[in-house]
């Protein structure tokens, strides 16, 4: 399989990244050079093998529910572009 | 003109009753000032790690215990991604292929039709941030609070057929997460938001129609208006030669309508994959047992016990299990007043009681007449000293607290019933003396006239006489 430019400028779009027409070609490449590693991957037959969630094979450790933050909130905000309120200003979102 | 069927699946999201978040130790308390129940997870500062909340994961295995659903041994976190400030990871962390809760599903009652609703799953995952888009010159202000906060996302498969199942499905659930003490149910701060898939086809048709999905219901009322009017607009376009577009719609309880918000992503678009930085969820069968052993006595048991126990009727046990509240309410004045009594109970509860609730819009949490009370005004009338009349009355005083217990009430203000039948028989002698045209009247054939006896008799002890003693009274006066 191998992407199109098309299909790149759709990814970036999802991603939020501006790729000018020079870098959505390198991006292309690389991006099919990755697919490229994916097909080796796949000629090896893994019938029967339950897939992975994760390279590690452990278990997910569980927390207490305790509350164990305190507000640190001026910390954070002071840091933030534009603020008001205690809220984080963004520019306007339309539904 | 062809015959319409109506599809409809919801999918709810529950606010899980934690005290901390699911990926982090902040409060979850509602009510906060902005920000500061937010921290650098919650707000997705670089180098921070998840880490699940247990109580979260033990949330989901009471529900699916509760709607008999499988709890999968193994499920696995998976990133949501989309762009949206208030989201600021630009990925949700939910479940996607492995969810926790897998099938099960809610018997639901529309009237005397009883239907199963399947669930399909429901999965862990956490909610976003709140978006504020007024008043802050032409900026939307973000708060963040709400991120991270536990939600169990319920799925249906598309079985209901009509807005009024919907509504029915979503009051049995919101009914039961409260129940298994889940989930606060608080519609108005957002702890119980429904979204409903909506889908018309000509009866008949084995495919379905185009959905479209009505996002954020947050009251019944709505639901069932939504519903209906996109049920009826969705008619209309296909009638009149348009094809349905998928897409998601939101509803105006100003206008009653619903009107498309943006064609909806493709569930292509989320790019959903492992996270990475969430191992696998196990939860093997002790924890399970373990769970088990903490879940209250489910409504559905406890409908068939009622039913067994007391003697009531189906559509009864099911009405006195509708809600915890009222479930409670009703064991505990069994509890005070006697498995004898239980049926006189629930038809105080379901009658009077409902009634002058449903009038001052309170919950039975909240009721004026505790449930001891109520059982001992229903003792009074089962040993006769006082008539179901009378009884009505003290159930008043009751409410207005002109006392603390029915006995008190019934002392202070003179309501014991009249019983010594001399006493009676004296009274109605008189009546019978002042009222010599209706004894003519019943002797001449007319059973009216000893209605009419009966009334005067009852009304000369102000209701106080015991009406089944003047009647047997009044019957062998005249006879003789």
């Amino acid at each position: 399989m191998s992407l199109t430019p098309e299909d790149v400028s759709r990814i970036a779009l999802l991603s939020r990244i501006e790729l000018s027409p020079a870098e959505r070609e390198t991006t292309r490449e690389q991006l099919n050079g990755i697919l490229g590693f994916i097909e080796q991957l796949q000629a090896v037959d893994t019938a029967g093998i339950e897939p992975m969630a994760h390279a590690v094979d452990v278990v997910q450790r569980l927390r207490p529910d305790v509350v164990t933050e305190t507000d640190r909130r001026a910390e954070f905000q002071a840091v933030a572009p534009e603020t008001e309120a205690g809220l984080y200003l963004v520019p306007k979102v339309i539904e | 003109m062809s015959q319409w069927e109506v599809v409809i699946g919801l999918e709810t999201h529950a606010q899980l009753q934690t005290k901390s978040k699911i990926f982090s130790g902040s409060s979850i308390a509602f009510g906060a000032e902005p920000n500061l129940q937010a921290n650098a997870v919650d707000i997705a500062l670089p180098g921070v790690l998840p880490v699940l909340n247990r109580e979260a994961v033990v949330c989901a295995i009471k529900f699916g215990l509760a709607v008999g659903a499988s709890i999968a041994p193994r499920s696995v976190f998976a990133r949501k991604n989309y762009f949206y400030p208030d989201l600021p990871k630009g990925y949700q962390i939910s479940q996607f292929e492995i969810p926790v809760v897998q099938g099960g599903g809610l018997s639901i009652r529309v009237g005397e039709h009883e239907k199963f609703v399947h669930l399909t799953r429901a999965h862990l995952e956490e909610d976003a941030g709140k978006s504020l888009h007024e008043d802050f010159h032409g900026r939307t202000g973000i708060d963040l609070n709400r991120a991270g906060t536990p939600l169990l996302e319920i799925v249906t498969e598309p079985d209901m057929r009509s807005s009024a199942e919907a509504v029915a499905y979503a009051r049995a659930l919101h009914a039961l997460v409260q129940w298994i003490g889940i989930c606060d149910g608080n519609m108005q701060e957002g702890s119980f938001r429904c979204d409903a898939n909506v889908s018309v086809r000509p009866v008949g048709q084995k495919e379905f129609g185009t959905r479209r999905e009505i996002k954020n219901l947050n009251s019944f009322r709505f639901m069932q208006q939504a519903i209906d009017f996109e049920v009826q607009w969705q008619i209309n376009e296909i009638t009149e030669g348009r094809a349905i577009r998928q897409a998601t719609v939101l509803f105006d309880p100003d206008t009653g309508e619903t009107r498309a918000m943006r064609s909806k992503e493709d569930a292509h678009d989320y790019r959903y994959f492992p996270d990475p930085d969430l191992l696998p969820l196990e939860i093997g069968d002790d924890w399970i047992t373990e769970v088990k052993a903490e879940l209250p006595e489910l409504p559905q048991a406890m409908q068939a016990r009622f039913q067994a126990d007391y003697g009531l009727s189906a559509y009864d046990a099911a009405i006195l299990t509708a809600s915890r509240g009222m479930a409670d309410y009703f064991v505990s004045a069994v509890a005070a007043a006697g498995a004898a009594n239980a049926k006189t109970i629930a038809n105080w509860i379901m009658g009077e009681l409902a009634a002058r609730l449903n009038k001052n819009d309170t919950d039975i949490e909240a009721s004026p007449i505790s449930a001891p009370q109520l059982a001992g005004l229903i003792q009074r009338i089962a040993d006769n000293t006082i008539s179901n009349t009378i009884a009505k009355k003290v159930f008043e005083a009751l409410w207005n607290g002109e006392g603390q217990t029915a006995d008190a009430i019934i002392e202070a203000q003179g309501l014991k019933q009249i019983t010594d039948s001399g006493a009676i028989e004296k009274i109605i002698d008189e009546v019978l003396a002042a009222n010599a045209k209706s004894v003519e009247e019943f002797r001449a054939g007319k059973e009216k006239a000893f209605n009419a006896l009966v009334g005067q008799a009852m009304k000369a002890t102000k209701g106080k006489a015991n009406p089944q003693q003047v009647n047997e009274l009044l019957k062998k006066k005249l006879g003789g």
